[in-house]
C-alpha cells in the first residue's frame, strides 16, 4: 500500500494516487490463477471522470512501479461504483494541490448539487443556481477575493480562477 | 434472460450511447471556433464527458448484444439507420444560442434520466448511471446559466436565444415517449418510465427559462422517430467525418 503512494497522478504530479482516493482495494490473488508460483496482486481503481485521459497513465505506472519493487504480476481493475468523490482525497493531498497552486475543493460534493431531491424526481433548484459561489481562497495569498473566469480550466476536473488581490490565475479542482 | 428482452435492452443501451456519441461529436465541432476560450474550454470538456460515457454504454450494449460488437465497431461501423440518438442531439450546432439551448434541454432530461437509471435492477447500469449523473450535474449547472446570461442579457441576445427556444421545442418531447422497447426495460425495472420524466424536465425548464426571461413555447407539433432509427438528415453528414477513417481503413489502429 505505501508503494502506491509513490504513483503520482500524471497532471497534478504532486498527489498520489492514494492522496486522491483512487485506490479501492489491494489484495493478493491465489497462485493457482495467475498460473505462477509468485502470486498476483490485484489493484483496485476508481477513475474519476468517466472520460478522464489520465486513468490509463495511472493504471500504467501503477504496474510499473509496483514492478519495481518486485511485484511481477499486477492487475489494475477498474471499479465505477460508488463513484469517486473528491470527499475522498486526503487531508495531505488537499494540502499538496495548495502549495502546488491548485486550490483544493472548498465544499462538500453533495453540497455542490444544485439540484434538489423532491420524492421521486429531481427538479433544479433555481435559487440556488444563481446564488453567490462559495469562496475559493487563493493558493498563493490566501486572499478570499477572488473570482470565476471560467468553469473549465486545464483538465476536466478544474475550473479557472483569478485573485483580485495578487491578480495571479489560478486552477480550482472542482468539488464532485 | 428472454431473448425479445435481451435485444429491448441492447436496443436501449444503444439509445444512450448514441445520444451521447452523437451529440460529444457536434460540440467537438466548436474546438477552435467557440465564441471566447472559456466557451471552447467548457464545450471541449463536456464533450469528453459524453464521449466517455458513449464508450461505457456502448461497451455494454456489445457485450449484451453477444457478437462480438466492441465500442469501436458499434461506434464507427453502423450506418444512420441503425443508430438510436434523439432527433435533438442530431440538430445542428447553428448559432451559439442554438447550440446552448438544445445543450440545456438535453442536459436535464439526461439528468433526471441518469437519476432514475440510477435504481435500475442491472447493477451495470445503476453504476454507470451513477457515475455519469455526477459529471451531468455540472453540465446543467452551466447550460442554466448560460441560458439565464444570454436571455436576461442584451435585446439581441434575447431574441436569438428565443428563436433557438422555439426552433428546438418540436424537438424536446421525444425523450419522454416510450415505445415497446422503453416499455419493456421499464417493466423489468431496467429503465424508468419515459413519461415519468416529463413533470420534474417541464418544472426545471419552465423554472430557468423565466429566470432568463424567456418564454415558453406552447405550440405541441412534435417530432419523434430518432430511437426507431428514422433520423434528419443532418445525423449522416456528421456521421461522416465521424466514421471515415475506419471506413476508408477498416480495423486500422494508432
Amino acid at each position: 500500500m505505501a508503494w502506491l503512494g509513490e504513483v503520482m497522478d500524471p497532471e497534478v504530479p504532486v498527489v498520489s494516487v492514494l492522496d486522491l482516493g483512487l485506490v479501492r482495494d489491494v489484495e493478493w490473488l491465489a497462485s493457482a490463477k495467475s498460473g505462477s508460483n509468485q502470486p498476483a496482486l490485484r489493484v483496485t481503481v476508481t477513475p474519476t471522470y468517466s472520460a478522464c485521459p489520465a486513468t490509463e497513465v495511472i493504471a500504467q505506472s501503477i504496474r510499473s512501479t509496483l514492478q519495481a519493487h518486485g511485484i511481477a504480476q499486477v492487475e489494475v481493475r477498474t471499479q465505477l461504483s460508488p463513484a469517486w468523490t473528491t470527499d475522498w482525497m486526503s487531508e495531505k493531498g488537499r494540502e499538496a494541490l495548495r502549495t502546488y497552486g491548485i486550490a483544493p475543493p472548498v465544499l462538500r460534493a453533495s453540497d455542490a448539487d444544485t439540484t434538489q431531491a423532491t420524492s421521486d424526481s429531481q427538479v433544479i433548484d433555481i435559487s440556488a443556481l444563481l446564488r453567490p459561489r462559495a469562496v475559493v481562497p487563493c493558493p498563493q495569498c490566501a486572499s478570499p477575493k477572488t473570482r470565476l473566469l471560467s468553469q473549465f480550466g486545464s483538465t476536466a476536473c478544474k475550473a479557472l480562477y483569478q485573485c483580485s488581490d495578487c491578480l495571479e490565475p489560478f486552477d480550482y479542482f472542482k468539488p464532485h | 434472460m428472454n431473448p425479445k428482452i435481451e435485444y429491448s435492452k441492447f436496443d436501449y443501451l444503444l439509445r444512450l450511447g448514441d445520444n451521447c456519441l452523437v451529440l460529444s461529436q457536434q460540440l467537438s465541432d466548436w474546438c477552435g471556433h467557440g465564441p471566447a476560450l472559456e466557451e471552447d474550454l467548457a464545450l471541449t470538456n463536456v464533450a469528453l464527458d459524453l464521449l466517455g460515457q458513449a464508450r461505457l454504454w456502448l461497451s455494454y450494449a456489445g457485450e449484451v448484444e453477444g457478437r462480438g460488437r466492441d465500442e469501436d465497431a458499434l461506434a464507427y461501423g453502423r450506418d444512420g439507420a441503425d443508430f438510436r440518438n434523439l432527433l435533438l442531439v442530431e440538430q445542428p450546432n447553428g448559432h451559439y444560442g442554438n447550440t446552448v439551448a438544445r445543450q440545456f434541454f438535453f442536459d436535464v432530461w439526461h439528468q433526471q434520466l441518469l437519476a432514475g437509471l440510477g435504481q435500475s435492477c442491472d447493477p451495470r447500469i445503476a453504476e454507470i448511471a451513477q457515475k455519469a449523473v455526477k459529471e451531468v450535474r455540472y453540465h446543467v449547472e452551466r447550460s442554466a446559466h448560460l441560458m439565464v446570461a444570454l436571455g436576461d442579457g442584451t435585446e439581441l441576445s434575447r431574441s436569438r436565444m428565443q428563436a433557438a427556444v422555439n426552433k428546438l421545442w418540436p424537438y424536446t418531447n421525444e425523450g419522454f415517449e416510450s415505445d415497446a422497447v422503453d416499455a419493456q426495460c421499464a417493466e423489468q425495472g431496467l429503465v424508468p418510465a419515459a413519461a415519468s420524466l416529463a413533470a420534474s424536465w417541464h418544472a426545471s425548464v419552465a423554472a430557468v427559462l423565466n429566470r432568463a426571461t424567456l418564454e415558453m413555447p406552447s405550440f405541441t407539433g412534435h417530432q419523434r422517430g430518432g430511437r426507431q432509427g428514422v433520423h434528419s438528415e443532418h445525423l449522416g453528414h456528421l456521421l461522416t467525418p465521424l466514421q471515415f477513417v475506419q471506413r476508408t481503413y477498416p480495423g486500422s489502429q494508432w
